[in-house]
């Protein structure tokens, strides 16, 4: 296999090791006005997320930095060309992340509630616009020879990539409506279980239309087509959407998070696959579409990443679960302290 | 305005404001560690009180540090494209590794450490803010390396219509790197010790919490000392180098237009960029930029008039800098061993505590003003006698640009004033204040 195909699948893995990870804390951040009702509820939700949201995110770096490194031309071209809806994702990002640490610094009620806007919007925002922007990827993108966009913010805004943006934010919210239910006890632990239920059925409704308007919008069957074993990881998805509702009922909460995160990853590997070998295809000309081959570093460069990235990212996820491990309990029980 | 014009005083915004985070949390780590290995070791209360408190002022410090580096990875690509695409095999690689070595264990650390206090030992939990204090160390070697690069381009080749890595070892090893990155974390520890002991002088004056401000003025003074006179020499060497490798910055740092040997240094002068030449010098230090610049006061220093218009930087904005960071930088130097000699005796000395406490705002200045030398200094190029920063933006829309600009403007305005005003506030409250 060459190098450049390794990187083309590490590039989904991370992908889709950001949209497990910080995926429950968006799903979470975007519950938080509907699901908690009074301000002790509200600290159990930001302590859920408190001691990993921040290595979460490191995810959504890393995957742009491999971007940036092992495929420099769609680096430049996809971010420029996403250029107001990665701003915004940014922006969310950033009212989100201090909202941790600014939102109990003053005992306020005020002071709290616009942090907790900050909290939401900062989650909601991100959820969607992912998703829009991936679809839209999916579907191709006004882009010439140059690599210049030749579209607006609204280009996105067409009715499969909104498709896809509902798509990621309830694939997040049942994620995160699970986390929740696993971290919190009493009442707020039955709103969150009967809230992943109630969603998941609109998350199985949206995951049908999507499958079968990516037929009509998209090419992503092609690569299916020609190998039909490929339908595999679509069968597993769905296998894995379908656990997360039998777990919920029969109360194995863990297991419906780990079919949900499997749910995550089979929907980014579904897309990964059917683009494949193209990450950033142009809807103006398929030849002048950005591939793993035509738009990667030099092999010399491919091949000290890969090393550095066999190195560790086994690393990082070794101290990642040992993180993940310790604060396994619910908020508030034996040493998980409420920080926030 | 276009998008390059644009697109520079964005990036500007964005890292400097990045930029007003990064030093505490390099500088602070390593004081709070060490607090907490004191407790760890001799079981004395007050070290975990005091790793309690500035801990508390270094999360709410961290946050801004962390939320404003996220942005400022992917700017490269929003706003410039050309650039990422003709340098991303060396200059993306570096950014890359920086993540995965480096901030991973960093971000991942930081939170065990804030809900770890019951869940580990102390000895365990004083390692953990060692390890957020390392990795954040190394996060600041690779990001420098890469910003060498840029300054100072090594182990690349020309193909493809970009530049190829052609020797890590030589992009990661480079002297520029080495000399920048002691620069810079010298410059952060030095920040980090008049923060400390700014805060301290606050307390101090008011006679409270007397040991335990004195412990962390003495803690930090150490650090102080030892890395402003570190600062002092390691830039005579980064100096030198610059001769070497950017004549044209250092040209304009000392406003020098006409090449000559024995090239003094004046005191004082005025440039006047427009009529190529300083509208008054006086004062001058005979030979001392031969010196400074090639160790022989005969050497030749080659003036801005040596090289075409084109290239040169701003004279006026390097000058200014270069000119408040050495005075600042001299500044540290002077009070920190006036603080060496009157440590035991710092409450008796309100006047130089004071001097302490208003002396907080001036490591940040000399910081930035050393950033702007930087970066200003290497104009007109974006990768230095490479890539010109004209060649280097994206081909986009200019209102978007413009409209990120001013969310940037008014959404770091907000945090900026919002964080600052939480930490003075914990700041002042003091230890007592401080929850679990």
């Amino acid at each position: 296999m060459e190098i450049q195909n390794i990187w083309f699948f590490i590039w989904g893995l991370l992908w889709a090791v950001y949209f497990i990870s910080d995926g429950f804390d968006l799903g979470v951040g975007t519950l938080l006005p509907f699901i908690a009702g009074n301000d002790d509820e509200k600290r159990v939700v930001y302590n859920s997320m408190g001691p990993l949201w921040d290595g979460n995110e490191v995810w959504l770096l890393t995957a742009g930095g491999v971007t940036f490194a092992a495929f420099p031309r769609v680096y430049a071209v996809m971010f420029s060309s996403l250029y107001s809806a990665l701003m915004l994702i940014l922006f969310a990002l950033i009212i989100r992340g201090v909202s941790f640490e600014f939102r109990h610094q003053i005992e306020s009620p005020g002071w709290k509630k616009i942090w907790d806007f900050c909290m939401f919007m900062g989650s909601l925002l991100p959820a969607i616009l992912f998703g829009a922007a991936f679809a839209n990827i999916f579907r191709g993108l006004p882009i010439d020879q140059q690599g210049v966009y030749h579209g607006t913010l609204l280009t996105l805004l067409n009715p499969y990539g909104l498709l896809g943006g509902v798509l990621f934010l309830l694939l997040f919210l049942v994620h995160g409506a699970v986390w929740l239910s696993i971290k919190s006890g009493g009442a707020l632990h039955e709103r969150a279980r009967s809230v992943a239920s109630r969603l998941w059925i609109v998350l199985l409704a949206a995951a049908v239309v999507f499958l079968i308007a990516s037929y009509f919008a998209t090419n992503l069957y092609e690569n299916y087509l020609e190998n039909p074993i490929l339908f595999i990881v679509i069968a597993v998805t769905v296998a894995a959407l379908l656990g997360i509702r039998l777990f919920l009922a029969k109360g194995s909460l863990w297991k419906a998070w780990f079919s949900s995160a499997l749910t995550i990853i089979g929907a980014t590997f579904y897309g990964v696959i059917g683009l494949f070998p193209n990450m950033f295809p142009s809807s103006l000309d398929p030849r002048v579409s950005l591939t793993a081959h035509n738009a990667s570093s030099s092999p010399m460069t491919l091949k000290i990443m890969l090393i550095v990235a066999c190195i560790f990212v086994p690393i990082v996820l070794i101290y990642q679960i040992w993180t993940y491990n310790l604060f396994k309990g619910k908020v508030g029980e034996g040493d998980y302290e409420k920080v926030y | 305005m276009d998008v390059l014009f644009l697109s520079r005083l964005q990036f500007a915004a964005a890292t400097m404001f990045h930029f007003l985070f990064v030093p505490l949390t390099l500088g602070l780590t390593i004081m709070v560690a060490v607090m907490e290995t004191r407790y760890a070791s001799t079981g004395d209360e007050t070290y975990l009180k005091m790793a309690k408190f500035w801990g508390r002022l270094f999360l709410i410090n961290f946050a801004l540090g962390i939320v404003t580096g996220i942005t400022l990875e992917f700017q490269f690509g929003t706003n410039w494209s050309r650039y990422s695409e003709f340098v991303g095999d060396v200059f993306g690689s570096l950014l890359a590794i920086e993540a995965t070595a480096a901030f991973f264990l960093e971000s991942t650390l930081i939170g065990v450490w804030i809900f770890g206090w019951k869940k580990l030992s102390a000895r365990a939990h004083a390692i953990v803010m060692w390890l957020v204090a390392g990795a954040s160390t190394l996060s600041a070697i690779w990001i420098l390396i890469a910003n060498s690069w840029m300054q100072h381009p090594v182990g690349y080749v020309m193909r493809n219509n970009r530049a190829e890595l052609e020797s890590f070892s030589a992009v990661v090893t480079q002297p520029w790197a080495i000399l920048e990155f002691i620069h810079t974390v010298s410059g952060a520890y030095i920040l980090s010790a008049f923060f400390v002991m700014g805060i301290s002088a606050y307390h101090l004056l008011k006679k409270q919490h007397i040991e335990f401000f004195t412990r962390s003025f003495k803690i930090a003074l150490a650090f102080g000392l030892v890395f402003s006179v570190i600062e002092v020499g390691e830039g005579h060497l980064h100096g030198s180098d610059l001769a070497a490798k950017q004549p044209t910055k250092l040209a304009a740092m000392e406003s020098h237009w006409e090449t000559r040997k024995n090239a003094p240094i004046y005191l004082f002068l005025i440039p006047d960029e427009k009529n190529q030449r300083n509208l008054f010098e006086i004062l001058p230090i005979p030979d001392a930029l031969s010196i400074l610049a090639f160790h022989n006061p005969d050497a030749e220093v080659k003036g801005l008039k040596a090289f075409p218009p084109d290239d040169r930087p701003p004279v006026l904005i390097s000058f200014i800098a270069f000119r408040l960071m050495v005075v600042l930088g001299v500044f540290f130097v002077l009070v920190t061993v006036t603080g060496f000699f009157i440590r035991k005796r710092l409450v008796d000395f309100p006047l130089y505590l004071k001097v302490m406490l208003f002396s907080i705002p001036l490591p940040y200045i000399a910081i930035e003003a050393g950033w702007v030398l930087a970066e200003v200094g290497r104009q007109p190029w974006i990768v230095y006698g490479l890539m010109r920063t004209s060649d280097a933006a994206s081909p986009i829309d200019t209102a978007q640009v413009f409209i990120s600009f001013l969310a940037f403007l008014v959404v770091y305005g907000l945090l900026g004033i919002i964080g600052f005003y939480l930490i003075i506030r914990n700041a002042k409250n003091g230890p007592a204040e401080v929850k679990g």
